[in-house]
């Protein structure tokens, strides 16, 4: 602790969000410095890099109008996160201020926004069925208490409209519901009015973090990191089950490139950051639940694929984090399949937890291994038919070919109806015996 | 004092290159990687968040080790040897302190049985007796040569010494050992016996020998992660030293509940027993990432030492070779392909060299098998870490991910992958098992590679349009594939001993051979499949 502010005027270049500054005593590597700008504005800033006396700040927001006169004043203290019950129901900007006309909350108490690491021996094993009545999902691909799930999209895609159909629709096995924390990041106009009717018309508590297309690019870093610690406490010092959406991580992903070659940090691959998949980890990572302790962290992040691209550095590195995907298909979008989930790529790996007598029912996991299994062995003959035509394939193949099809349209399509996990099942079954395929 | 990321700048006198460095009043450990005039690169195994820069450096005269002794088995540690389980006690569910803890129990009472009385003249390495770590004889070697002045029979505990010569020296049941410098031993042997895993396609296709090195590459959702845990299961050594390494947290969770409730089966002892696990999930520091590789292998070494058959395991060698290069990066170091440091494959390739059969010091024989998985980014092989192991590793698993999307697991692709054991443990199965073993493996590949061929031809004018015998083929080639080379990990058959293997095989071929003659005796394909 510092027994008084440290204020400088020291600032010996400015190179676009970065600032230098000289002669500063004790600095501390993350600390908070705010900026007073010459016509009055004031900006915060984080310290990057110390050597000996002179160090470099990353400043968050605008640098325009900052020249050399400037004054700092360094506060002591990594950014911090304050947080309070009385956060839930409200609305914040990347840079944690209300935005929705109420005065801010009194915090209770602050938290670093980077969190810690969940030590592996304290974490508990996620294997509590989350009901997001969508059959692609519960049936096919299930989503448990304290994973992290991403819907990989694309542009054009539906992947608000699904996500805003698990939001809503999103039950724990004993019919609680979540407190959502919803994380908004470089959100176009007509994204973020569609986004704040459906939270205006939910049910359960939200908080929610919201930056803007046009808004400062370093709030993308911060939000879904207030967003994480508000998610923290909410779960596991308030005991509640939280549900934390972040849309979109691919903008986010850009933020961090265009921040790193404003640092002059060597690029890799397609000019991302070498160091993005401990980045991203340091986020996802905190999707969790502890032994002993109520409350649990579930991720539903959002990426759209840069050209549909699934190789694409974003959703591959997000890929190796997460414990699954559930990938859209254009394809299937064209078709008029809602929620347009192509179930082949898609993965969860903590599915078997989550499934089978006591947690769902007995017969989930043979019903979906079948499923998977007609689906692909319809959808590798789709290739065939376009070789040799539909004539030319023998009745077995054909068949299957329909299974493909109606796989689609009635189980993978729902528009917008939810299914509970006994009418996926039982669609599952009536489809598997339509096509005289051994139902078990 | 300098602070960039994970890298801190010092000026300490008298630092050795690779020398631990205390940090800052919360008692951050680095190490050095640069030494200039007047300034030491350090770099720090923990989060440097809030570390000002007039805060202390201390230097410890030692490089990064491990403490290698009784008590290692069924223990948890992070990237740098903290027991995870009393690191909990200290700090609770999340990891907020970088504080050292010695990692082994000093409370816990061994019974000893000494092999040598005071007043014995020993040599150094000599065997002094033995204890009891669970089901393993735990031998302990004399430390220097002299005459032993006391040493302890029945009970004892590391808190205390075992013993002491006659010049005041004390012997000690836990020796520290550097991470980086490999243990020595009398001589490598070539490696003649083949590691049974367990798995059908590996075991059968793909054998690996005992001491040998093995990697599986592939792209996520292939079931890198699932196949390492089913090896760590039923592999059959004595000793499995898993490390975690840049993976995700959920997944160590899951395998550590589950390794404390299952048996080892070859020996019916808790599998926890014979594992060491070490965890350095994707979110915590980057540097004891990379450093979590040498705390395991050095453990794993240990055992090899004690005269047992070892196998190290670690999900997955990409992470590790990222951290090298978020390291590198933040060193200012000149980039090689990709952004990997020039150094990735002397480092790999000197990484993989500790592996092998050898003969101790002490004349015992022991063995330390690798099996490493790889994360290509986007799945491509190509990318520099895949291409600098198989540079080094004697057998190569490739994990198709369109295997994978069509459920077919373990998704081992069987044209791509090899083995450099084959021949010689072939030789072994031929023997030991069954003179059909190599026989059956060719025909098992000859009909795979005949679908493949077939599959093509089948694609243009369908599946009818097939001969016969061709179409038998092809169905046969389904079954060894659903059948055979498929194996759940969720159920019973996960785990196949040889036997069981070659049975199911001969089985198939068998059906193949009959059918075959069959057809040449005029039967319609169509009634044989009816059958």
């Amino acid at each position: 602790m510092r027994l008084s502010e440290h204020i400088y005027r020291t600032v010996s270049s400015i190179r676009g969000p970065l600032l230098f500054a000289q002669r500063v005593f004790a600095a501390r590597i993350g600390e908070v410095v705010r900026i007073s700008y010459p016509d009055g504005e004031t900006a915060e800033g984080e310290i990057l890099k110390i050597d000996g006396e002179s160090v470099l700040i990353q400043v968050f927001g605008e640098t325009r109008g900052l020249n050399l006169a400037a004054t700092l004043v360094f506060t002591d203290a990594v950014k911090k996160a304050p947080l309070a019950e009385d956060v839930v129901g409200r609305v914040f900007n990347g840079s944690f201020l209300p935005i929705d006309g109420a005065p801010m909350f009194i915090p209770e108490q602050w938290a670093p926004i980077t969190g810690a690491p969940i030590n592996p021996t304290s974490r508990a094993r996620p294997e509590e069925f989350i009901e997001t009545g969508l059959t692609s999902i519960d049936l096919l691909n299930t989503l448990v208490k304290g994973q992290k799930l991403p819907i990989f999209s694309s542009a054009g895609l539906p992947a608000k409209e699904m996500t805003a159909a698990i939001v809503r629709q999103a039950r724990l096995s004993g019919g609680g519901s979540f407190v959502v924390v919803f994380v908004a990041l470089g959100l176009p106009h007509h994204e973020y009015s569609f986004y704040m009717d459906v939270l205006a018309g939910m049910q359960s508590d939200f908080v929610a973090f919201i930056n803007r297309a046009g808004e400062p690019v370093m709030e993308r870093l911060l939000a879904p990191r207030f967003g994480l610690a508000v998610a923290e406490y909410l779960a596991f010092t308030r005991g509640m089950d939280v549900l934390v959406v972040i849309t979109d991580m691919t903008n986010y992903c850009d933020a961090l490139r265009e921040v790193s070659t404003a640092r002059e940090e060597l690029p890799g691959r397609r000019g991302y950051p070498g160091y993005m998949y401990s980045d991203l980890a340091a986020l996802y990572e905190r999707a969790g639940r502890i032994k002993g302790v109520a409350g649990s962290v579930t991720m539903l992040p959002v990426v759209t694929m840069p050209e549909d691209d699934i190789t694409h550095p974003i959703p591959d590195l997000t890929g190796y984090i997460t414990e699954g995907q559930i990938v859209l298909s254009r394809e299937l979008h064209q078709k008029g399949v809602f929620p347009p989930v192509d179930v082949l790529p898609c993965l969860s790996r903590l599915m078997q937890r989550g499934i089978g007598k006591g947690r769902t029912r007995e017969d989930h996991r043979a019903v979906a291994d079948s499923l998977y299994k007609q689906y692909a062995k319809g959808r590798d003959l789709r290739r065939l038919e376009a070789i040799v035509g539909r004539e030319g394939m023998v009745e077995k193949d054909r068949s299957m070919l329909d299974f493909a099809d109606a796989f689609e349209r009635e189980l993978v399509h729902q528009g917008g109806e939810r299914r509970n996990i006994n009418a996926s099942l039982d669609a599952g079954i009536a489809l598997l015996r339509r096509f005289n395929s051994a139902a078990p | 004092m300098g602070i960039a990321g994970p890298t801190v700048s010092v000026d300490i006198p008298g630092l050795k290159l690779y020398d631990m460095v205390q940090v800052g009043k919360a008692g951050l450990t680095g190490e050095v990687v640069r030494l200039e005039q007047g300034r030491a690169v350090v770099q720090v195994y923990q989060d440097t968040r809030g570390l000002a820069a007039n805060e202390p450096a201390l230097g410890m005269n030692e490089p990064l080790t491990v403490q290698l002794g009784p008590g290692l088995l069924s223990g948890m540690f992070d990237g740098l040897q903290r027991p995870l389980d009393r690191l909990r006690n200290l700090s609770g569910p999340f990891i907020t302190t970088g504080e050292a803890i010695f990692p082994l129990d000093r409370d816990r009472i061994w019974q000893f049985s000494p092999a040598k009385r005071p007043g014995d003249r020993v040599s150094a390495g000599d065997f002094l007796g033995a204890l009891h770590e669970g089901a393993f004889r735990h031998p302990i070697s004399a430390p220097c040569a002299g005459k032993i002045a006391r040493l302890c029979d029945g009970e004892f505990s590391l808190g205390g010494e075992l013993g002491e010569m006659a010049d005041g020296r004390a012997i000690p049941a836990v020796q520290p050992w550097p991470v980086r410098r490999a243990r020595p031993y009398r001589r490598k042997l070539s490696p003649t016996l083949p590691l049974v895993t367990g798995q059908r396609s590996i075991d059968f296709l793909f054998p690996l020998a005992r001491g040998g090195t093995a990697i599986f590459p592939g792209g996520f959702g292939t079931g890198k992660t699932i196949l390492e845990q089913s090896i760590a299961k039923f592999a059959a050594v004595d000793i499995v030293v898993y490390v975690g390494c840049g993976e995700r947290g959920n997944e160590m969770a899951e395998l550590l509940e589950e390794f404390v409730t299952l048996s080892d089966p070859w020996s019916g002892q808790p599998l926890m027993q014979r594992t060491i696990v070490v965890v350095n999930t994707s979110n915590m520091p980057v540097a004891a990432r990379e450093a979590s590789i040498y705390t395991a292998v050095t453990m794993a070494e240990y055992y090899r030492d004690l005269g047992y058959q070892v196998l190290l395991l670690a999900d997955s060698i990409s992470r590790w070779a990222e951290a090298l290069r978020e390291i590198s990066a933040s060193l200012e170091e000149m980039p090689g392909e990709e952004g990997y440091p020039t150094y990735l494959t002397s480092r790999l390739a000197a990484f993989f060299e500790r592996a092998g059969v050898v003969e101790t010091l002490d004349g015992r024989i022991g063995s330390l098998s690798m099996i490493l998985s790889v994360s290509p980014p986007g799945g491509d092989f190509t990318e520099p870490v895949t291409q600098a192991c198989l540079r080094t590793a004697g057998a190569f698993f490739m994990l198709d991910t369109s295997l994978a999307h069509r459920r077919h697991f373990p998704a081992i692709n069987w044209f791509q992958s090899y083995s450099l054991y084959q021949a010689d443990m072939v030789a072994h199965f031929n023997s030991q098992v069954s003179p059909r073993w190599g026989e059956l493996q060719l025909r098992c590949q000859q009909l795979l590679q005949r679908e493949e061929t077939l599959r093509e031809v089948a694609e243009i004018v369908g599946v009818e349009g097939l001969q016969d015998a061709d179409r038998l083929v092809m169905r046969v080639a389904e079954r060894i594939r659903q059948d055979f080379l498929c194996q759940n990990a969720f159920t019973d058959d996960a785990f196949s001993a040889p036997d069981q293997t070659l049975a199911r095989i001969a089985e198939l071929i068998g059906c193949y051979d009959r059918a075959e003659t069959q057809l040449k005796q005029g039967v319609f394909l169509d009634e044989l499949l009816k059958e």
